[in-house]
Parts: structure tokens; sequence; C-alpha cells
């Protein structure tokens, strides 16, 4: 070995050590970058679509300009790479790689994040959990709140109002026999009465999750979700109900042709596609999906597109007679958790996203809030219905493929699809359920 | 090894000189691995992060039971492979990608050598022909499956879409339900795969046609040979080292078929088009069983190793020789 190579040895090694110094300094100061009193709070949303984003840049900047040497840095991920990918890696790399404040998803999800040790204990700041009531109960686990929702909301049956007038429909039906009218007057009208994106599984399962909820008790539900043990009869004849109801109409009714082929949304072939386009009359979806249609509106313009005035809103009727909850409600929302060695400054600033003044201004943005009295913000009276069927609901049960995790979720789902539209049996979904929660 | 000699580094060593021959020989050869260091480097070493690396890594989370989160506690040896190759839906995924292996190779083969042979002759617009045949292999997979996914939809209230109206003005009354018949489904895919990848097939024979020496068939001419016998007996042999690779080509796009499915049907309808990496991501990703879902790459690693290193070994040896097997050394 010549002197060169001895040389570019010692260097390299001393680079190394360097590195391995820089690298100790970062994993042991554990996360705040607190240099001379400068702290960043790094903050990752899904909110990519205006106005949300704006609106989350503006309260960041509000925050900053209140505490001087305080930076937030805020970011807008895609929904799925945010929760599949990007948070569970960089919470896995920890230190400064792991965000400090995050969505985390309720139930399930963020169960698995919390025996992991990546979540701060929200428990201490009584008021802001307060403020938020029942909404909250998702992100507690084992006594201890880890998550705080910024909006919640029970998904209802979207519905189009002109087509429903044409169609000689004058109330809104209020129980499943009335619906199943409404629905053979609409498909008599030449308009195909209910889009569902079984391509995606999710939205056609939300129909089987609505007769569950209406089929099984409370306590039923909430013993299937501690123990994960799906054996209770009330998940067959869930399935059983749903299959019913759908027989009893004719051909492909009550749903669209050819479903497990229509995505969900997105796209404008998707079910919210086909609801925009008019081409539908009824979904069932969450309370996003206003924004949803009104984006896949034919001509809609890019930017802050309206949402079209007959897009109109109902809750699920309650079936006559099931031994469910009268009034039950399927529903969520999303909620900002705190990374466990996050500064301090970030649960201040949770604190701020969730003030009465920043929670009544979104939903001015056209959202559903989470706080007491910052829903004298929402300004839309369809957002209105949603947030009074929200408080009026007898009990919200959470979707339940988030409630009993991905794995079981997937299972489920497949099983549902398999049965509404497949050669699937209403057994297969509770044995399906159960052979998943055997590999968790 | 002559060239070699001369980049040895002109400096002389210290030390107590051992026989001059030997120790040029040495420095010879010393030169020589800085070199090939130097060349192959930066490639061992992107292979060695990106490829190996994970390789080894998937292999060893396969045999947890690992949510992606916190450490990796939950040693279940073979579980996962168990119950991979115990689930019908991994069946059924593994089946679609050897249905689309095979309908590859017997159906698009052809169909790419004889549009090669006729693009081949002199015709009118054979550069417009060309180009057009190729422009679908140029779009980005996500644009063509969503174009496709749009033109096979049904449109509420009907049952039909675009393209199914299209078949109807030709006299086809009553098309299959394109991607929502689990019957249907994969040769659906395989008409939009085929749309996609019979361009490059075709560019690829026809630059092997090139290559086939014009005397050969004035030769055959003299014989009396006719246009279809001089293409069996004469093209197509010759042809073959191209056709040879474009299969191998075909073969490895077929078995890690992903994005395609992905967008037009998301493996659905009930599961019907799943493909390997398709049940990988869905059931391995999305539901964060990162063990399991190393388990699926592990497997569908070996079985694309096992063809590749068995196609090679069969079918590309005398394409390969000397590239791959050492040679001849001179």
């Amino acid at each position: 070995m010549n002197r060169r190579s001895t040389r570019l040895v010692a260097l390299t090694a001393a680079t190394g050590l360097a590195v391995a110094a820089l690298s100790g300094c970062a994993s042991g100061s554990s996360g705040p970058e607190e240099t001379g009193g400068d702290v960043t709070v790094t903050w990752w949303h899904n909110g990519t679509g205006e106005p949300l984003k704006s609106f989350w840049e503006e309260v960041a900047a509000e925050f900053e300009a209140d505490h001087p040497g305080v930076t937030v840095d805020v970011e807008a991920f895609q929904n799925e790479d945010l929760q599949r990918t990007l948070i569970p890696n960089a919470l896995q790399a920890g230190g400064d790689a792991a965000p400090d404040l995050f969505m985390v998803w309720a139930e399930g999800e963020i169960k698995a994040q919390v025996e992991a040790g990546y979540l701060k204990d929200l428990s201490g700041l009584t008021d802001v959990v307060e403020s938020v009531g029942g909404a909250g109960t998702g992100w507690n686990v084992d006594g201890k709140q880890y998550g705080i929702p910024f909006r919640f909301g029970i998904e209802g049956i979207w519905y189009n109002s002109d087509q429903f007038e044409q169609a000689g429909i004058t109330e809104t039906p209020a129980t499943f026999d009335e619906f199943g009218e409404a629905i053979t007057k609409l498909a008599e009208s030449g308009v195909s009465p209910i889009g569902v994106g079984a391509g995606d599984g999710w939205p056609a399962a939300h129909w089987w999750y609505q007769f569950a909820i209406k089929t099984c008790s409370g306590d039923s539900l909430k013993k299937a979700a501690e123990t994960l043990d799906f054996s209770d009869a009330c998940f067959v004849e869930a399935g059983e109900n749903l299959k019913s109801w759908m027989d009893g109409f004719e051909g492909d009714l009550p749903f669209q042709a050819n479903p497990t082929s229509t995505p969900a949304q997105s796209v404008p072939n998707s079910a919210a596609g086909l609801l925009a386009a008019q081409t539908t009359s009824m979904e069932l979806m969450g309370t996003w999906h206003r924004g949803e249609v009104a984006k896949l509106v034919p001509g809609a313009p890019a930017d802050n597109p309206p949402a079209p005035e007959w897009l109109s809103w109902m809750p699920v009727p309650d079936i006559e007679g099931a031994a469910g909850e009268p009034g039950a409600a399927l529903g969520s929302g999303d909620a900002g958790g705190v990374y466990v060695d996050a500064p301090d400054e970030t649960l201040e600033l949770l604190e701020y996203v969730m003030s009465e003044d920043v929670q009544t201004r979104f939903a001015a943005t056209g959202e559903i809030p989470t706080v007491a009295g910052a829903e004298a913000g929402i300004t839309d009276p369809v957002l209105k219905q949603i947030a009074e069927g929200t408080v009026n609901a007898s009990l919200v049960v959470t979707w339940l493929d988030t409630q009993y995790g991905p794995v079981i979720g997937q299972a489920m789902n497949d099983a549902i699809v398999n049965l509404m539209f497949g050669n699937g049996t209403p057994e297969q979904i509770p044995e399906a359920m159960n052979a998943a929660a055997a590999t968790l | 090894m002559t060239a070699t000699e001369t980049t040895g580094p002109a400096v002389s060593a210290a030390g107590p000189a051992p026989a001059p021959s030997t120790r040029r020989r040495n420095r010879a050869r010393a030169g020589q691995r800085r070199e090939v260091a130097l060349f192959a480097g930066p490639a061992v070493i992107v292979y060695v992060v990106f490829v190996l690396l994970p390789v080894l890594l998937a292999g060893y989370y396969s045999f947890f039971n690992w949510n992606g989160l916190g450490p990796l506690d939950r040693f279940v040896g073979i579980d996962n492979y168990v119950r991979l190759l115990t689930d019908p839906v991994f069946h059924t995924s593994v089946y679609n990608n050897f249905f689309i292996i095979v309908l590859s190779l017997l159906v698009q083969g052809p169909i790419a050598i004889l549009v090669a042979l006729l693009m081949n002759r002199r015709l009118r617009f054979r550069g417009m022909l060309r180009a057009l045949i190729f422009v679908p292999y140029v779009l980005s997979e996500v644009t063509a499956g969503l174009a496709w996914q749009i033109l096979l939809q049904s449109v509420p209230p009907t049952r039909w879409g675009p393209f199914d109206t299209m078949l109807q003005g030709i006299g086809i009354q009553d098309p299959p339900a394109w991607l929502a018949d689990p019957n249907v489904v994969m040769w659906t895919m395989f008409g939009i795969l085929t749309w996609k990848y019979l361009g490059l097939a075709i560019i690829l024979m026809l630059a092997g046609l090139a290559g086939v020496p014009e005397e050969l068939y004035e030769a055959a001419a003299l014989d009396g040979a006719g246009w279809w016998k001089t293409q069996w007996y004469i093209t197509v042999p010759l042809l073959g080292p191209t056709i040879r690779i474009w299969a191998f080509l075909s073969i490895i796009g077929s078995l890690q078929l992903f994005d395609m499915v992905w967008i037009v049907t998301g493996g659905g309808p009930l599961n019907a088009s799943n493909t390997m990496a398709v049940y990988m991501v869905k059931y391995g990703l999305n539901v964060s069983q990162i063990g399991f879902g190393s388990a699926v790459a592990v497997v569908l690693f070996f079985i694309s190793l096992f063809i590749a290193l068995g196609y090679q070994r069969f079918a590309l040896r005398r394409d390969l020789e000397g590239s791959l097997t050492g040679g001849k050394r001179t």
C-alpha cells in the first residue's frame, strides 16, 4: 500500500467517524432541533386539495407569527402515500425523520402505532380533549387520548334532488321500505338509482356495514371490536338482510350495471363521477363526497369548484324491526397525533389548530369541525344537515374496516363484494374475518 | 492480458525486491484489480444496496409477523409461506401471470413476426405505419390504463360504454362485460397488453430482419423458393436470436406485471385479475403486513430467478456464449 492510499484510508476513517458522530448527535437530541432557541415543527397532513392546503399553510403562518423562534414546516401528501408509506417509514426511522404533528387514523390503526411506542399521550390537553367530546373516542387507546380529531362526520346518502323530483319522490325516505320504493321510482324514470364503486371494494362494503350496525346490537358490535371474534350470528344475518334487500329488485338494481369495474372516486368513470355527471341518482359516502363530486362535475373549474345545487344528503334510513340501535350511524374523521419525541411546541400548535377560532374558519371552508361551537362556521345547508345528523346519531360506529384494522378490513371487504356481486354467501364474511384475525 | 501490463504504476515498491519478473506480474495484477474496481465498483455498490440487500432483507422479514412499526420481534418461522401457498387468491395470481406469459408467446410473437415481415417490404407510408405501431409503447402505463378503463366502462343506466357502442355499430350486439366479468377480465387485460407491447416486439423483429444478409434471399430466389418458403427457411431461423431475446423480455415482463393491472382493474373484479405483484401490494403493503408481503416477494423472486436461469441455460445458450459463461479465453 503506498502513501497516497494510506492517506485515503485515514481520510475515509475520519469521515466515517464524523458521520457516526453526527448521527449520534441526531439520535441523541431526540427530534427537536433546539439550537439557540429555534425550533422547527414538522406537520404532515392529507389536505392536498384547495382550499384546505392553503388554509393549513395560513394556520401555520399565524402560529409562527405568535411564536417567535418556531418554524412550522407544513406539508400535504396524498392520503394513501401518507398513511401506508410515508408515516410508517418515518416513524420507523425515528429521530428527525419522524414528523412532529401528523394524521392518525382511528381504532385499529392508531392502536398499532401506540403499541410500537410512537405516539405521545395527549390526555394532558384536557380542554382540547373535552372540546371534541364523543368524536374523540376512536383515538382513545386504553383510556389515554393519542389523537384529536379535527374533522368528524357520519356517512349518508348523497342524492340528486332534481332527479328525485322528476321521479315523483316528494319526501326523503325515512324507512328502508320507503327507500326501496324511491329506488323503484327512480329506475322507472330512466336513471340508474344507486352508484357504487365496487371496483375498490370498500364503497360496496359500506352497504354491508350499514346493515351490520342496523342488525347487530351495540353490545355485539362492541364485543366484536374488542375481541376480534366475529362469531356472533348477527354478522351472518347482516349479510342475509343485505342480500335479500338486493334480491328484491329486478336485474342489476338497485345498483348500476357492472359495479365491480367502477372505481370509487377521483376519475370521471368512478362512482363519484357517475353521480356528478347525473347518470346515477344516489351514492352512500362520507362527508368528503361533496368536494369529490364538485370536482368531477363535467366542465367544473379546476380551482374551488362549487358543489352542484342538486346535490343533497340524507341519513341512511333505519330498518324497521331490526335489532340494531335505532339512529345508529357509521362515521369517522381525521385526527392529529404527536410524535413521542416531538418538541413541546407541537402541543401548542395542536391546541391552536383545535381552537374554536381555527375550527370555525375550517368549517367555513366546507368541512365539518369537531370543536363545540365551531359548527357556527358552517354556511352550507347540506353540511349543516350532516353536522346535525352527527350530533343526533344515537351511536356513531367507526368504519368497520378502520375499526378492525386493515388486515381484517381487506378480507371483510373482499368477502362482501363477493356476496353482493359474486357467488359468496353471508356466512363467508364472518368466516373470512375470523381467518384474517388469526393472522394478526 | 498484454494490454493490462502497461497500466501498472511506474513507482518502485520499497523493501527487498523479489525476482523482477514476478514483481512486474504482481504489479500488473494489482493494476488490473484497480481497473476492475474502478469500472465495476459503482455498479456493484448500486446493485448491492438496491438489489441484493433488499432481497436479503425481504427474505429475513418474511419469517416475521411484522406490521412495519416497532421492532421485529414476532418470529413465525415459515407460517407466512404456508399461508401464502395455501391461499386460493394467490394461486389465481400465479395462474394469471402464467396465462399472460403463454398467451404472449403464442399470440404476440407470431403476430409480431408477420407484421414485421410485412413492414419489411416496400410499402407506401411505411415510416408512418411504423410510428403508429410504436405509439402505444411510448405512452405511459397510467395514461394508457385510464384511457382503456374509460373506453371499457359501462355508462349507466345502460350496460354499455364507448367501446361497446362501437362494437354495436359493426353488428356485435351483446359484447361481454370487459372489466366486470371475472371470466373475461384476463382476456381483456391480455388484449390491452398486446396493444401496448406489440409495437416493441415488431420493432425488435424489424431490427432482426435488417440483419439478414440480402445474398441469402438472392440465393433462395435463384433456387426457385417462393416468398413463404424463403421466410420459413431463411428469415425465421436467422431471426432466432431476436425471437429468443424478445421472448425472454416478454416472460420477465409478464412475471413482473403490475402497473397496467393496478390501474385498469386493481386486481378485480372479485380478485380475478390479480398478478403476483398486485397480490403482494394488496395483501402485504396496503394492509401493513410487511412480513407476509416479503414472503410474497421472495416467492416471486425465486419463480422469476428459476425461469430466467432456466431460459438462459436452455434457450439463450448459443446467443450468450462467451458473454456470461466465461467463453474461450484469448
